[in-house]
């Protein structure tokens, strides 16, 4: 229940923060919403000697269209992404999604960045991102770098980010209208991470998909694209049989943990389910 | 003063009145007064070192790193409470639990050690310094395991000791057989009967989890020699009595408040190590001593509920009679005994499985066993072991009416137990008090409009692209609770009675203290409203009192529904006593004969003339300033109240859900549940505490689990996985009565609060097999997550992916 | 360790103290402050119990630095009542017997608040939804989503007054 002892320090610009990790390195650990990491700390499974708290860094807080991508500062709160008017308008899967991650008090605490950067693979938005073919914006010592989602994840609590780094932004192409999207959770109550969850985001044309990603949550030890299950799709009918295919390659594609929530041939039948019922919402937004 | 009848029966707020409850005022206003609110001067914090390990010897034990972080005081191991002989302390069960690990480990997350520091956070960083060496031993999980030939010994400590607490050891590992009925009898029935159904139902391992976690803050007054000690207790009395037997204090100089309590459900009956270690530690200190465990803690080491491993057998005749029960059960208590149950009972009041029917021969055996697990086990809302009890009868009637292709309801009728038989002496040898079933069964039938859910169940049978399995459960349970006549029950001796103090003052308001304690079933509230109808004085002037044992009268506390028997009768008789003085008053004042006088709601007046009266308000002021020749000033009664036998409340409860064939999850669309708690105190607060119980059971039923792996590490003990569910997975309850009165009971009252417990679990498990049954699924062990039931739908090809 | 000055304003009295950086905003309040409402019920941050208001937002004190805290405005259940005079939710718990034990009341109240600012005419579902992260043992929630809406009501009177 109680934290180890610890220094704390509240930069107020990126370039503090980052000079601030740089000299401490791994005895430094950033403080974003601190969902994930201070009950890891309460329970002592992490004991950093520096925490670098980054709520006090404004310019790492907002959403907005820019140069024709949206563009979300990494500390952003998961409610004010579940409130974007302009998400609602041109990103509609990531308030539909946030909708079902922890519940209302964590969302007003708990960050898009933090849930990305923790290497989580239990963790949202991750396949989200994927889904959106969403960037990462880092800065470190040596300036800023991007990265795509897809390249981003190498492992459980293992990410391309160094601990020097910082993420500043999530960017990604607006969606286009006429796209269907969703996020199909499958959970044991309220604030569970997904037993599995599948985001996808879908086009049609002539009733056939012209475009479709699919990002698929804890089933395997990192958030994954389902490739192969989208190759597949492209050109074809949503009818009974392509998504029978969809749901076998998606179940090759998983390589989920047996825990309380289920054993891996369970985990992997949920993988499935989710997909097709996240394809089927989609396609009934298109019209 | 000559209001009319009605309105002055209002004003009382009486019984039977939904009247809000006395107790809110602090609570909605952040000053509820629970353990860790209370600080005292110069307090000290302890905290607790325990075991990785499931199964092994303590090698040596590393004070020194500890004691050099400011602000640790002192580290204390089974040595140091050796000399005091406290490193082992008897349980409620007979047998001995260890307070710190002696020498060996029993269970993972068991005390071994404890830090005291000025500071909370001190004592955190003390208890991480500690080290332990450790040498493994063989685990053993499995009960079963536990009595094969070849199994590691567990209690070397009782090795020597083959006759236990109850009897006869026949294993090592074995604690206790235990068994009830008549065997030939039973035996009888099933050697030429037409129908034989046999089964076997697990009822897993789960814990109460009430929201707030076990502590104390022991107090000892180094000058004055006294012992004052805040607890989370169910049962103050019995903790002064056994903290006065363990510490040599009188008990008269020991003091035990249990002051608000955020939940109990059975958690805070026993006497945990970490309140031994805060009492001794506050002696040899001399100063407060405050211990607060964390949830993980509390799941992991404090009583579980359940573990049973049960066989049930029916034998019936081809109609569906039913002519004999047998059951047996394997109880996995874990390391020690620490079972809460009245000590002639090792299983508890298991024996009224033989439920709401009229069965006239049955037999049971309950064999305990030693596991490497926390110890237990206690009774989680619900009398002791009965929730095991009506889940066996109640699945084993769903067996047979499956067997037999009769209707749930149709075999019910055929079996219950008849209004005109009560009361009714059962196989068991329990007489029953009161009881009708078949008008309790008829009403919820009608009410959910039963034949219309069973033919819209065929429909969706018939269509296989139906999307989902619905299914639809029903229950009539009968529970047995108020423990209960001392010649049978009794707590370490004493027999459990309950008692009530009464006080009227001068102006005709009262205080009034029982010794039973309150964790949120509303008692300042139902208590006051019983003597407010007997009395005829306003709810609102009568404080009630509870959890302080210098004050309340010795009482066995607030578990298995026992505070409406046992206590709520000890307060009627109690104010009974003082109602018959009241009236020798009234006669004297009013210069009549007591015969001459009727009591009317809140006065006494003389037969034929409504102008001639005495309120009790005229009465109280009378006792204090000239009472008549003959009677003692004052107005006040105590009453000890030892109970003839148990109360017997009952319910219908019927539930219908829809399982989706592609992840196996279950949705209860309704859940209808008709209770008879007899006389009913407080409407609101009844249907309180059945939302409660309901979704206590819900948790237990559909997700409830502490399991453990090979190596004895203990599974799912934190809030991540333990399931409680929000106000999102909980279902919207529906509820409905009968009132059949206790034909022994002061009031007709029978309690009520753990009933919607007992009842709803099998409810869920006889909806979601039904949901099955056509495919012959005659049982689905508990929790019924997703996955289990995911697993079950692929078995019978029923998936649909 | 060192202890860092934090100062912030809590039912609107200023408040400033010096504080270990690890020290829990739900210890700063119960120990320091001996605000003793908003209560411990797990460490993993589920239960909800420590739930207070830290400037306009629904927060889980538990999981919370005081540090953190510097220059905000936090409301606990003690600041609820106004001179004495409960507020909607506060009535609307006691009216339609929203809690028994009282464990969890104080996160409840203060989310229910909360919930109620950001939406007044919240339909079942979303106050189910609302207070998800609040836990009860004793009630089933279902008086609790009646005391909510009975708050609802008693606001929407008073704004209409």
């Amino acid at each position: 229940m109680i934290p180890p002892e610890f220094d704390y320090h509240a930069p107020t610009t990126l370039s503090d923060a980052i000079a601030l990790l740089d000299q401490l390195g791994d005895d430094a650990k950033i403080l974003a919403g601190g969902h994930s990491l201070l009950p890891m700390m309460k329970l002592r499974f992490a004991e950093p000697a520096h925490l670098v708290d980054l709520n006090l860094i404004p310019q790492l807080r907002g959403i907005r269209e820019e140069d024709g991508l949206i563009k979300i500062g990494a500390m952003t709160v998961e409610n004010d992404i579940l409130d974007s008017a302009l998400l609602k308008e041109k990103a509609s899967l990531l308030p539909k999604a946030v909708k079902w991650i922890a519940d209302p008090q964590v969302r007003n605490r708990g960050t898009i960045g933090g849930d990305i950067a923790h290497g989580d693979p239990a963790n949202d938005h991750p396949a989200i991102a994927m889904a959106l073919d969403a960037t990462f914006v880092l800065h470190g010592p040596s300036g800023e770098r991007k990265v795509k989602a897809v390249d981003f994840f190498h492992g459980t609590y293992m990410t391309d980010m160094a601990a020097n780094e910082i993420m500043t932004e999530i960017q990604f192409a607006p969606l286009a209208s006429n796209t269907g999207c969703a996020y199909v959770k499958l959970k044991r109550k309220t604030g569970d991470w997904a037993t599995a969850a599948a985001a996808v985001v879908l086009q049609m044309a002539n009733g056939k998909v012209s475009m479709v990603r699919i990002g698929l949550t804890n089933v395997a030890d990192t958030a994954i694209r389902a490739t192969k299950a989208e190759e597949l799709l492209l050109g074809k009918e949503l009818n009974e049989e392509t998504l029978r295919e969809v749901v076998s390659a998606v179940a090759e594609a998983c390589n989920p943990a047996e825990d309380l929530r289920g054993d891996i041939e369970y985990k992997t039948a949920m993988a499935g389910e989710m997909t097709k019922r996240a394809l089927l919402d989609a396609a009934s937004q298109i019209s | 003063m000559n209001a009319p009848l009605k309105d002055r029966e209002a004003a009382l707020m009486g019984m039977g009145d939904s009247r809000l409850r006395k107790e809110d005022a602090r609570f909605i206003q952040g000053k509820g007064n629970y353990v860790d609110d209370i600080k005292l001067p110069n307090m000290v914090y302890m905290d607790i070192v325990r075991s990785p390990l499931a199964h092994a010897r303590i090698k040596k034990i590393n004070k020194e790193e500890a004691l050099k972080i400011p602000g640790v005081l002192a580290v204390l191991t089974a040595e140091d409470l050796k000399p005091l002989k406290l490193h082992w302390m008897p349980t409620l069960a007979g047998d001995v639990a260890a307070v710190l690990a002696d020498e060996k480990v029993h269970f993972q997350m068991q005390e071994v050690a404890v830090v005291l520091a000025e500071t909370r956070y001190a004592a955190a960083d003390g208890k991480e310094a500690v080290q332990v060496e450790y040498e493994e031993l063989p685990v053993v999980i499995n009960p079963f395991d536990a009595l094969k030939d070849d199994a590691p010994i567990l209690r070397e400590d009782l090795i020597e000791k083959m006759e236990g607490a109850h009897g006869k050891r026949h294993h090592p590992n074995d604690i206790f057989t235990w068994e009830a009925g008549d065997a030939a009898a039973a035996d009888a029935a099933f050697v030429n009967a037409e129908v034989v159904v046999k089964e076997d139902l697990l009822y897993p391992r789960v814990h109460p989890c009430p929201l707030e976690t076990c502590g104390c803050v022991a107090s000892f007054d180094p000058i004055r020699g006294d012992l004052t000690t805040y607890i989370t207790s169910q049962a103050p009395h019995v903790v002064r009595t056994v903290v006065s037997m363990l510490s040599g204090i009188p008990e008269s100089k020991v003091r035990i408040i249990s002051p608000d309590i955020g939940g109990g459900f059975g958690n805070k009956v026993g006497i945990y190590p970490g309140y031994v270690c805060a009492i001794v530690s506050s002696i040899v200190l001399g100063r407060p001593v405050k211990w607060i465990e964390d949830r993980i803690e509390n799941l992991s080491s404090t009583a579980f509920a359940r573990d049973y491993h049960m066989t049930g057998e029916l034998a019936a005749t081809k109609d569906g009679k039913i002519q004999g029960l047998r059951v047996n059960v394997l109880a996995d208590h874990g390391a020690f005994d620490a079972c809460a149950d009245p000590s002639k009972f090792p299983a508890g009041m298991f024996h009224i499985c033989s439920g709401s029917y009229d069965i006239p021969a049955a037999h049971c055996t309950v064999r305990g066993v030693y596991t490497n697990k926390a110890p237990g086990g206690v009774a989680y809302r619900c009398s002791f072991r009965v929730t095991e009890a009506v889940y066996l009868i109640e699945r084993m009637v769903d067996v047979l009416a499956q067997k037999l292709n009769m209707d749930k309801s149709e075999i019910r009728k055929k079996n219950f137990i008849r209004k005109d038989q009560f009361p009714y002496k059962s196989a068991f040898g329990f007489e029953y008090d009161s009881g009708d079933y078949l008008t309790a069964l008829d009403q919820v039938l009608d009410a959910v409009d039963y034949k219309g859910l069973r033919a819209e169940q065929a429909a969706k049978r018939a269509d296989p692209n139906s999307k989902s399995l619905m299914g639809i459960g029903l229950v009539t349970f009968t529970e047995i609770v108020g423990a209960g006549p001392s010649k049978i029950c009794d707590i370490l001796g004493i027999g459990m009675f309950d008692s009530c103090e009464i006080r009227v003052d001068p102006t005709g308001s009262a205080i009034a203290r029982m010794g039973t304690i309150s964790q949120g079933q509303g008692h300042q509230t139902t208590y006051a409203q019983i003597i407010a109808t007997e009395l005829g004085i306003a709810s609102d002037l009568i404080k009630v009192e509870e959890g302080d044992t210098d004050t309340a009268p010795y009482g066995l506390g607030t578990y298995g529904s026992r505070s409406t028997p046992v206590a709520g009768a000890a307060i009627a008789m109690a104010a009974r006593k003082i109602h018959a003085k009241a009236k020798k008053i009234a006669a004297s004042l009013l210069e009549v004969s007591e015969n001459d006088l009727e009591w009317e709601v809140d006065r006494f007046k003389v037969r034929g003339n409504d102008d001639k009266f005495k309120t009790m308000k005229d009465i109280s002021w009378a006792a204090y300033h000239q009472p008549p020749d003959g009677l003692e000033p004052g107005l006040e009664a105590v009453h000890y109240y030892d109970p003839p036998n148990f109360t017997f409340p009952f319910g219908i409860y019927l539930a219908v859900v829809d399982i989706d064939r592609a992840t196996g999850e279950t949705k209860v669309r309704r859940f209808y549940a008709l209770d008879d708690c007899g006389t009913r105190i407080n409407p609101m607060i009844i249907d309180g505490q059945i939302h409660g119980g309901l979704t206590e059971g819900f948790a237990v039923a559909m997700g409830q689990l502490l399991s453990f792996d090979a190596q004895g590490n203990i599974q799912g003990n934190s809030l991540m996985d333990y399931f409680l569910p929000t106000a999102v997975e909980t279902p919207h309850w529906e509820t409905d009565y009968t009132v059949t009165p206790s034909p022994h009971h002061p009031l007709g009252a029978k309690g009520v609060a753990e009933s919607p417990h007992v009842g709803s679990i099998p409810t869920f498990t006889s909806a979601i097999v039904d949901a099955f049954a056509h495919t012959g699924v005659t049982h689905i062990d508990m929790p019924h997550t997703s996955f289990r039931i995911w697993k079950e739908l692929k078995k019978h090809g029923l998936n649909l992916n | 360790m060192s202890k860092k000055l934090v100062s912030m304003t809590i039912n609107g009295k200023k408040v400033e103290e010096a504080v270990e950086p690890r020290t829990l905003l739900i210890h700063f309040l119960r120990e320091n402050l001996n605000l003793t409402g908003a209560h411990i019920g797990c460490e993993t941050s589920h239960c909800g119990a420590c739930t207070v208001d830290i400037d306009g937002k629904s927060v889980k004190s538990c999981t919370h630095l005081a540090v953190q805290c510097e220059g905000a405005d936090i409301l606990t259940v003690e600041g609820l009542a106004k001179n004495g005079v409960l507020s909607a939710v506060q009535e609307g718990f006691h009216q339609e017997h929203g809690l028994q034990c009282g464990f969890c009341t104080p996160g409840m109240l203060v989310r229910s608040y909360r919930l109620l600012q950001e939406n007044p005419n919240p339909t079942e579902a979303e106050i189910r939804a609302g207070i998800s992260g609040n836990l009860c043992r004793c009630t089933g929630y279902q008086n609790i989503v009646k005391a909510v809406q009975y708050a609802a009501k008693k606001l929407q009177e008073t704004a209409q007054a």
